[in-house]
């Protein structure tokens, strides 16, 4: 049961992903198959768990100011950087359409 | 591993941008000639994926009528009118609740309440009705329709939930109108909702950021105490039922502010549901008849602000500051009961003062701690709901009933030229006081939600389920907050409306000018004047003064015990009424004198001899003999001439009806 090009496209632009050849797509369905194995098991009447931490405590903190002002320490880490603001972009770029990009999808 | 970023860039809108925002795209506006010589039906296309909501995937779990019908050419089935037709309809499909208010006398209600008025005056008045539109041009004539909005031609008449409305003049099918809100409401608190830096408004760049909010690798989200506190609270304000078991997710999206790549929401199970907001709109331009409405809340959530992007065109970059990113959000999620600009005004001020009230949050739109999106559309009565728009970049009330209104009437020139209306993003443009698009060729938005690992459920407890050996700290009791919240504004108007006696449109007015009521009360505590009098000299003086000078009642140069003074010396009849206003006048030059020595100086005090002010009303009556053979002869109305010439013997300080009882009596002798 193969994954449909136009899914692959969707996913490579949600994720920015690059599946690159047949063996990134191979690698996704082996991934899909072994998740799959969950199907196995009857669940029927049992609540779906999306955390193990469902019996943990949620921690609350209180309001209290404790951190910041390390504006120097974290722009260390920008490539490119003006008066303190960190540089990005402009705008999003989105992936071009599949038709419009080289990629080995096409051809699939 | 990411892609780089070789495409082509994609064209930009340049609407100035404060919060983070994709990328628009200029679209074309779509011109379409009305063939009025042809009947066109209304023709229904068959739903599919493509008007599935674009980019909000939180369209899976609301339920706002079935908003996936496509209209195809919708045209108006007649033709031929010129002329605007202009229908008032009194509003006859009644809201939930609806309290009418006595007429009386408002005065300058308009001018003193604000955003509000300013919201009221833009849209059109009254709702109870539809919109209707009328073609603007003959038959057979070719051409673009009108300009969008003409302004003040429309009667802008909806009904509360959409259900069917009469139809109307020949032909034309009404048009109704579903607008529903989005409101983010930055919660007041000193730290951020998953991390310990400060929350501020204005600070350098990049100084209020904590490695979490920077994503950093390694670091946790860590719930902030206050941030629950607050939602609860605005939960119970709004009559919403407090979820006590919610999760937390991820929303997942690309965007420079947003640096982790996804934002922690509450999509699945929010803090709180199913609640509701009662609001008040004025019926007539007068503002003496107030309705209320209400609309339901879908539910409110906790979830964390991104950072701001500044554009920088000239250099193609985009600069980012982080200050923002973390700080916690209430998203209150309103179901698409409201029907036009107004209304949407009018409940956002209300959230507005029930958020300022309770402190959660400080609501002041320019400032960003209050943002809200509207989404709207239009569909003829009885039919689906039609395609809906979202708009943002709405900066403050009066430009969301603006823009709400300007979309509508995009919607409704479009369908009626036979255009489609796109399930699109939309900006609002104050300059130009229009809509246009925003969001760019990507096309539906996957946010692919997903649990937050990292944090538990959200477990909140009242007195019951109270668990005995906890840390006091750590526990929330949704019933210990409930007891300590505030008087809401509407307690508190009804509160001031049965003791002052006052009217419900004035205590309105009170509540919308902060600090208003507090002077008001302080005033009737130190003047014998009735209240309902002297809410006059509050709504009227006071207020058009301070709206003069752009002044907020905390800076007014005249205390309330200065008015106080002035109102006891009107009270005692030591001066009228119009040297009353002169002595305000004066006082409000602030030069520190008390309302006696004004009078003094200005000699305003009424005369108190009664000898005196016989004597002159007697000079009067021996001087205009003609005017009193008029009198004798049953003409009453001359009486005013004589009063007058008695008021100017006496410069302004006799007593009108003092001065007419002596009068009378001479002339009856």
């Amino acid at each position: 049961q193969k994954v449909s090009v136009e899914v692959l496209d969707h996913l490579e632009h949600l994720a920015l992903v690059d599946f690159r050849d047949s063996e990134g797509v191979e690698r996704l369905h082996k991934a899909i198959q072994f998740a799959d194995q969950l199907h196995e098991v009857n669940t029927d009447g049992v609540e779906p768990m999306d955390s193990v931490l469902e019996d943990r405590c949620l921690y609350l903190r209180e309001d209290d100011v404790t951190e910041g002002n390390c504006t120097k320490e974290l722009l260390e880490n920008a490539r490119e950087k003006v008066e303190e603001y960190f540089v990005a972009p402009p705008g999003n770029i989105p992936l071009p359409k599949l038709e419009e990009r080289e990629t080995f999808l096409q051809g699939s | 591993m990411p892609y780089g970023g070789e495409s082509k860039l994609p064209d930009r809108n340049h609407v100035a941008l404060q919060h983070s925002m994709p990328t628009a795209c200029e679209r074309p506006p779509v011109k379409r000639h009305l063939d009025l010589s042809q009947l066109r039906r209304f023709k229904e296309q068959p739903s599919s994926d493509a008007h599935r909501s674009l980019q909000h995937s939180r369209d899976k779990h609301r339920t706002c009528g079935p908003r996936s019908r496509r209209r195809g050419g919708a045209g108006a089935t007649a033709g031929g009118l010129t002329g605007v037709v202009v229908r008032r309809h009194s509003p006859h499909s009644a809201p939930p609740s609806r309290t009418a208010f006595p007429r009386g006398r408002c005065g300058r209600l308009a001018a003193a309440s604000g955003a509000m008025a300013a919201a009221v005056a833009l849209a059109v008045r009254g709702c109870g009705g539809v919109w209707r539109r009328a073609r603007q041009r003959g038959a057979g004539q070719p051409g673009p329709g009108p300009g969008p909005f003409p302004r003040g031609q429309r009667a802008v008449a909806c009904n509360a939930r959409g259900g069917a409305v009469p139809a109307g003049k020949s032909g034309l099918a009404p048009w109704v109108p579903v607008v529903g809100l989005e409101i983010h409401a930055q919660i007041s608190s000193n730290s951020k909702l998953f991390s310990g830096s400060q929350v501020q408004f204005a600070a350098p760049p990049n100084s209020l950021v904590s490695f979490f909010d920077a994503s950093l690798p390694g670091t946790l989200p860590v719930l902030n105490r206050r941030c629950v506190e607050a939602a609860v609270m605005t939960g119970l304000a709004l009559n919403c039922s407090i979820n006590k078991k919610s999760l937390f997710d991820r929303k997942h999206y690309f965007y420079a502010d947003l640096p982790a790549g996804y934002q922690i929401t509450q999509q699945r199970v929010p803090i709180a549901v199913n609640g509701c907001l009662s609001y008040s709109l004025c019926i007539d331009s007068k503002m003496s008849q107030m309705v209320t409405k209400t609309v339901r809340i879908k539910q409110i959530q906790l979830e964390q602000d991104s950072g701001k992007s500044l554009h920088d065109d000239t250099r193609s970059q985009t600069l980012v500051d982080l200050n923002r990113a973390g700080v916690g959000l209430m998203e209150v999620v309103m179901e698409p009961d409201m029907c036009c600009g107004e209304e949407a005004a009018a409940a956002v001020r209300e959230l507005q003062l029930i958020l300022q009230t309770l402190g959660s949050s400080q609501a002041v739109m320019a400032e960003g701690q209050l943002r809200v999106d509207a989404n709207v559309s239009v569909h003829h009565p009885g039919e689906p709901y039609g395609v809906r728009t979202e708009v943002k970049n709405i900066n403050s009330i009066r430009f969301l009933a603006k823009a709400i209104d300007y979309e509508i009437q995009r919607q409704i020139e479009e369908l009626e030229n036979g255009g489609t209306i796109l399930n699109e993003t939309r900006a609002f443009d104050s300059k130009l006081g229009c809509t246009v698009p925003m969001r760019d060729k990507e096309g539906k938005q996957d946010y692919r939600f997903m649990p937050e690992p990292n944090l538990p459920p959200l477990i909140l407890y009242d007195t019951k389920s109270l668990p005995a050996n906890m840390n006091h700290q750590q526990v929330i009791n949704i019933d210990w907050i409930h007891e300590r919240l505030p008087d809401l504004p509407s307690v508190k108007r009804k509160k001031l409306v049965e003791k002052y006696g006052i009217l419900p449109e004035h205590s309105f007015t009170l509540l919308n000018e902060d600090g208003l009521a507090e002077f008001f009360e302080s005033v009737v505590k130190r003047t014998q004047m009735k209240p309902k009098k002297v809410i006059g000299w509050i709504l009227n003086d006071l207020l058009s003064y301070l709206k003069q000078h752009s002044l907020t009642v905390k800076e007014s140069p005249v205390s309330s015990f200065l008015l106080g003074d002035l109102l006891n010396l009107l009270e005692k009849k030591e001066i009228s009424s119009t040297a009353a206003k002169q002595v305000f006048a004066e006082l409000w030059k602030g030069e520190g004198k008390t309302p006696l020595e004004i009078v003094k100086e200005q000699k305003l005090g009424l005369l108190q001899d009664q000898k005196e002010l016989e004597q002159i009303c007697q000079a009067v009556i021996d001087g205009q003999e003609n005017e009193v053979m008029a009198i004798k002869a049953g003409n009453q109305k001359v009486l005013n001439k004589l009063i007058g010439l008695v008021q100017k013997k006496t410069q302004g300080r006799s007593n009108p009806v003092l001065v007419k009882q002596l009068l009378e009596k001479k002339l009856s002798e």
